[in-house]
């Protein structure tokens, strides 16, 4: 009973506990397969590049509504969602790959965001929005965080079938007359309003790492779609989980901690886990 | 315009180009409705580049490209060995259902036919058995197998391939050789490009002989005569000189193209499909 005390005990106790796991499980939820989708069409970097394009959106909503959230997150959301639109018109038009134009955009983003909140903001309300801070999640943000998880998951149901053969098969969705771009589009909008949820508990420096640490992981363990992205999701969960007591019992900042445990929990699954990591590549036989 | 009723693929003084330099140039012909041809010439000579114009994957710089296939049935496009994710997490009998995507579009379900017919593709690529391998586990030749029986399942009128024999073992790339000629019998038009002269001697009644422009284009024997291979020889010698030198001497501007948009129509629809539809034909897989 010990270590259900230990376990559960501060989630029984505090509220501000509570809604931080429940926060974690609706983060999951979303960035699971939303993680799994950006692995696997080798865009894992892009998804951070738009975890810090959030940022300027953020901090202009911070200096214009102060500490609030609707604000901070239709900010945040007008920023991703601009740099993506503007990395794929400049890949389009011109030579420059996409990995470089989303580079170059989100680097611009990051430096006017960092520039607008320390002239108009103090340290302390930079390290916020940098850094997040899961157990300050309030009602609000908790039904932010849920309505997004839920239109995600909605909205990757409609656009799986397309997304997958998207990824698999780029040209053939093209050939036979389907409107492949638009589901690029729609994915990659999804990828921002997940990063936007999860910013507000993890901050942009670390929103992506509970979408793209459990995602790189799961590969490790299973093998078909369906199954990589519900297992990114169960590791995304158990890592806000086990963060979120490390965090309270070692009085540690709740995001890195969060993420700590997933890249952790990343490191475990490339030595030990049953398929293709080092362990089974190399000690199988010994 | 050139062309007649009986053509499935129009191609008008048709030019394709990268950063200006010319791919392909002033290409006219037609690939008659129920013709086997097989498009050959050296190493970047622009096959692959006509390929993909006329599936509409690349837009013309200049000229007119009209095709029945964006009409009833569609295009079946094989596209070159490694454009297609090898390890991406599907099995084969969803790669080879794909061929179904304009019956089963976003989200309508597979029925008890779609599958069978899926199936019975596969057992005519030789696959019985293999519906529920992960393509990362196959061979490159039973991977090709799969892509034929997705070919076979999209049963359009018109069928591109790009290399089908390239990096394929000798025994699948015959297999694969008899589907090609038995679609050809069906009244089937096929294209493919192609390396192996004598293959193409023994069973390709047309060739385009191709070295960014048109060398030859007519039945196979007279094609691929010896002036006419020697002449593609010179030309690509010709080019590949062009590449070594644009190094070495800066002021040798290359012969920059202008793009010709007045004419310029992809795939246009207007006009109907060019084959007879409801055409009467044996089919031996269906």
């Amino acid at each position: 009973m010990i270590l259900y005390d230990l376990a559960l005990g501060p989630f029984a106790e505090f509220g501000f506990m509570r809604r931080a796991l429940v926060g974690c499980l609706a983060l999951s939820l979303g960035g699971g397969p939303i993680g799994t989708f950006l692995v696997i069409r080798r865009m894992s970097l892009m998804g951070d590049a738009l975890s810090h394009a959030v940022l300027p959106g953020a901090a202009l909503g911070f200096i214009l509504g102060g500490l609030s959230l609707p604000a901070m997150s239709l900010g945040g959301a007008g920023a991703g969602l601009t740099v993506a639109f503007l990395s794929g018109l400049v890949t389009r038009l011109t030579p420059l790959r996409e990995d470089a134009s989303f580079a170059a955009f989100y680097l611009i983003s990051l430096a006017l965001g960092v520039l607008l909140v320390s002239t108009h903001g103090s340290n302390i309300d930079l390290l916020h929005l940098l850094f997040g801070s899961i157990l300050a999640i309030d009602d609000a943000a908790l039904v932010l965080i849920g309505a997004v998880a839920s239109m995600s998951l909605l909205c990757l149901a409609v656009i799986w079938r397309p997304l997958v053969v998207e990824c698999f098969d780029p040209g053939f969705l093209r050939v036979v007359g389907d409107r492949g771009g638009l589901v690029h589009t729609a994915f990659l909008a999804l990828v921002v309003l997940n990063l936007v949820a999860a910013f507000q508990a993890l901050g942009t420096l670390m929103a992506v790492g509970l979408m793209m640490l459990p995602a790189a992981a799961a590969r490790f363990w299973v093998r078909e779609l369906w199954s990589l992205s519900a297992a990114s999701s169960a590791l995304a969960f158990i890592s806000g989980f086990l963060g979120l007591l490390l965090s309270y019992y070692l009085d540690l900042p709740s995001g890195p901690s969060i993420v700590l445990v997933a890249g952790l929990g990343y490191c475990i699954s490339v030595l030990f886990g049953p398929r293709d990591s080092l362990r089974a590549l190399y000690l199988a036989n010994s | 315009m050139r062309g007649s009723a009986g053509d499935a693929v129009v191609l008008d003084n048709v030019t394709f180009a990268y950063d200006g330099h010319p791919a392909v140039h002033h290409l006219s012909g037609a690939f008659a409705c129920g013709s086997l041809t097989a498009i050959v010439g050296p190493n970047g000579s622009g096959k692959s580049t006509l390929m993909k114009g006329i599936v509409g994957l690349l837009r013309p710089a200049g000229g007119l490209i009209r095709s029945a296939g964006r009409g009833r049935g569609g295009i079946a496009y094989l596209p070159q060995h490694g454009e297609i994710e090898r390890r991406f997490p599907i099995s084969v009998i969803q790669t080879v259902l794909l061929g179904h995507w304009r019956q089963m579009g976003w989200a309508r379900g597979v029925t008890r036919e779609l599958r069978e017919e899926a199936q019975r593709a596969l057992a005519a690529v030789g696959l019985n058995g293999f519906e529920e391998r992960p393509i990362e586990t196959l061979s490159a030749g039973q991977f090709q197998r799969v892509l034929f029986a997705r070919l076979i399942v999209q049963d359009a009128e018109l069928v591109l391939l790009d290399e089908p024999f390239a990096a394929v073992d000798e025994r699948t790339s015959e297999h694969l050789l008899s589907l090609i000629v038995s679609w050809h019998r069906e009244g089937r038009t096929v294209a493919a490009v192609l390396h192996d002269l004598d293959q193409v001697r023994a069973y390709f009644p047309k060739t385009l002989l191709l070295a960014r422009e048109p060398v030859a284009w007519g039945p196979t024997r007279e094609v691929l005569m010896p002036q006419n291979l020697r002449r593609a020889r010179h030309l690509s010698e010709a080019w590949s000189g062009e590449a070594e030198h644009l190094g070495s001497i800066s002021t040798s501007k290359p012969a920059r193209l202008t793009r010709q948009s007045g004419s310029l129509r992809v795939n246009g629809n207007e006009d109907g499909p060019l084959c007879r539809e409801g055409e009467e034909r044996g089919r031996s897989v269906r």
